[in-house]
């Protein structure tokens, strides 16, 4: 990281410890909005997270690498998860699972070359009765068959 | 996303916005506690613990600070409830929040909202916004001195085994969400050391509901034991999948003829940490004293691989597994192995026993909910579907 970007990154923090306050209790808010932002959580980040809280780096760590909507990694822009879960499985997960993963030339778990998309599963989105589902950032997609899931993706930026 | 349409007896009976509360501040807290325990209302989310007798040990509780928390963290495999009524119906959940608060003298409320339910943060701050311009919220609510109530929407990210509740509790202070240890319940000791009462998204949108048609109104749905109704979020191999609200002690069959499942081999009730339910045993009714369920339901018809689904469930486990005690770590990860070698026809009986054994210590030695409802599946589909596991056509002996 340069280090006008981690001035940049200081600085956020410091405004997201104000927002939420100086407390243990305000650590997933943080991280959590340092994530929609940054699609990840810089190991620098983390470091002045735990600084403003005063806490360990290492539970920090602990805490991000405990949820999975949390990453110490970066990712794509745009992070397109698929119900993994048995309704969506029963309704057509395979096929639509397979059309992703060929249309953007990746596995799951991968990051697509210009950064624009990541495929990842997920455990039931809770859109059981609507199956298959697709989550792409916060948004979520109902029924989605191979050829809606490649229309989808075209709708991305 | 489509909307739910369907009426109810109960839960999506006729209600206006406020009324609930509007009942409740002319009661004394007595009273309203009272209510609850007559219509002996449980807790929704699966478990069954009695809501009166949670908010009472609160409302006695020595304390100047208390909260409120509503669960809805809903990652049961199958279950979908908590998203219609927080969409549909979230006067509903906030009324009742705003009620327990009154009862038990909670000054703060959070609802805990999976990660994966963001897309509704917007519309449910929008209605907060709101219900304190209507003095649904915030000081002296509806002209009541003294009776201050604020509601924060905290998110999860991601993680099931925050539906517990002392994880849950955990992940709101900032920690991972690993379960505690009980006792202490979090009625004496919850967040941040405080006297909390965490109840379930459906639990809490039925107490409108009490408050305003009486006790002896939701006491006429339901069984004897198992009072009023339930909403069921039925999935899977059916005509009409969708919330359905219905009477406990409603039977299998019933609701299967409703939802227009045809060749139904198997129900699974109560989730991937639930019972599968074979077609010998659709005349069980659904209710807290028979097949108990936080309201998943998931139909297979005939040609679904029962092995197939049960090794999904437990994908599912050893993914979702906090990791801190070693029967649900460890455990999950055999039951998976051991599901992995019958498919592949590479396993003896003998192993499979012991198997099936070590589920069972799983159930008791295993810290929370998940390690302990976790070889449930296991279990009862390899009992309930032995036939077609481990023989007959399209089984995995030998192949």
């Amino acid at each position: 990281m340069l280090v006008l970007e981690k001035n940049a990154m200081t600085e956020e923090i410091e405004q997201l410890v104000e927002k939420y306050g100086r407390s243990r209790s305000s650590l997933l808010p943080i991280l959590q909005d340092i994530q929609r932002r940054h699609r990840y959580i810089p190991d620098f980040a983390q470091q002045e997270v735990a600084r403003l809280l005063d806490i360990h780096p290492v539970e920090v760590f602990s805490v991000v690498s405990f949820y999975s909507f949390l990453n110490t990694q970066p990712k794509g822009r745009n992070i397109v998860r698929l119900c993994q879960t048995i309704t969506c499985d029963m309704a057509g997960k395979a096929a639509v699972a397979k059309a992703l993963e060929r249309e953007l030339g990746i596995k799951f778990g991968e990051t697509t070359k210009d950064n624009k998309f990541t495929l990842e599963y997920v455990n039931c989105l809770g859109m059981c009765d609507q199956g298959p589902a697709v989550l792409i950032n916060e948004r979520v997609y109902p029924k989605v068959t191979p050829e809606k899931a490649v229309q989808i993706l075209s709708e991305v930026k | 996303m489509e909307k739910n349409k369907r009426k109810g007896a109960v839960l999506f009976s006729e209600y206006k916005r406020g009324d609930g509360i509007k009942n409740a501040i002319k009661k004394s807290r007595e009273d309203i506690l009272f209510e609850i325990r007559e219509s002996k209302l449980k807790g929704r989310g699966g478990a069954g613990f009695p809501t009166a007798t949670k908010w009472m040990m609160v409302a006695a509780a020595n304390s100047e600070e208390k909260y409120i928390i509503c669960n809805a963290d809903e990652g049961e495999p199958g279950t979908f409830k908590d998203r219609v009524l927080l969409l549909e119906y979230p006067e509903l959940v906030f009324d009742g929040m705003v009620i327990a608060a009154f009862v038990i003298g909670a000054k703060k409320g959070i609802i805990y909202l999976r990660g994966e339910y963001e897309y509704m943060k917007k519309s449910l701050e929008d209605y907060l916004d709101t219900m304190k311009k209507d003095n649904l919220l915030g000081n002296d609510i509806l002209g009541k001195k003294g009776f201050n109530f604020e509601i924060a929407i905290r998110m999860g990210s991601g993680a099931y085994v925050c539906g517990e509740e002392t994880a849950l509790i955990e992940s709101l202070e900032g920690n991972r969400g690993e379960a505690r240890n009980r006792p202490p319940f979090p009625v004496t000791t919850g967040y941040l050391g405080h006297p909390t009462t965490v109840n379930n998204v459906e639990t809490l949108a039925t107490i409108p509901h009490i408050v305003t048609k009486g006790v002896e109104w939701f006491k006429k749905h339901g069984t004897d034991k198992s009072t009023g109704s339930k909403l069921f979020s039925v999935s899977g191999d059916c005509e009409k999948p969708g919330v359905y609200e219905l009477p406990w002690g409603t039977k299998i069959s019933e609701l299967l003829d409703l939802v227009g499942a045809k060749n139904t081999k198997a129900v699974q009730v109560g989730g991937a940490s639930g019972t599968c339910i074979p077609k010998s045993q659709f005349e069980r009714t659904l209710a807290y004293e028979d097949a108990a369920t936080g309201g998943s339901i998931i139909i297979f018809n005939e040609n679904r691989d029962m092995l197939h689904v049960l090794k999904n469930y437990m994908e599912f486990f050893v993914e979702e597994s906090c990791g801190q005690c070693t029967p649900c770590r460890i455990g999950n990860v055999k039951l998976l192995e051991g599901v992995k070698m019958i498919e592949k026809g590479d396993y003896t009986f003998s192993y499979i026993n012991q198997l099936k054994n070590l589920g069972r210590s799983m159930q008791v030695a295993s810290k929370c909910g998940l390690g302990q409802s976790s070889p449930n599946s296991f279990i009862s589909i390899l009992e309930n579907f032995k036939e077609e596991i481990f023989n007959g056509n399209g089984g995995h002996n030998g192949k």
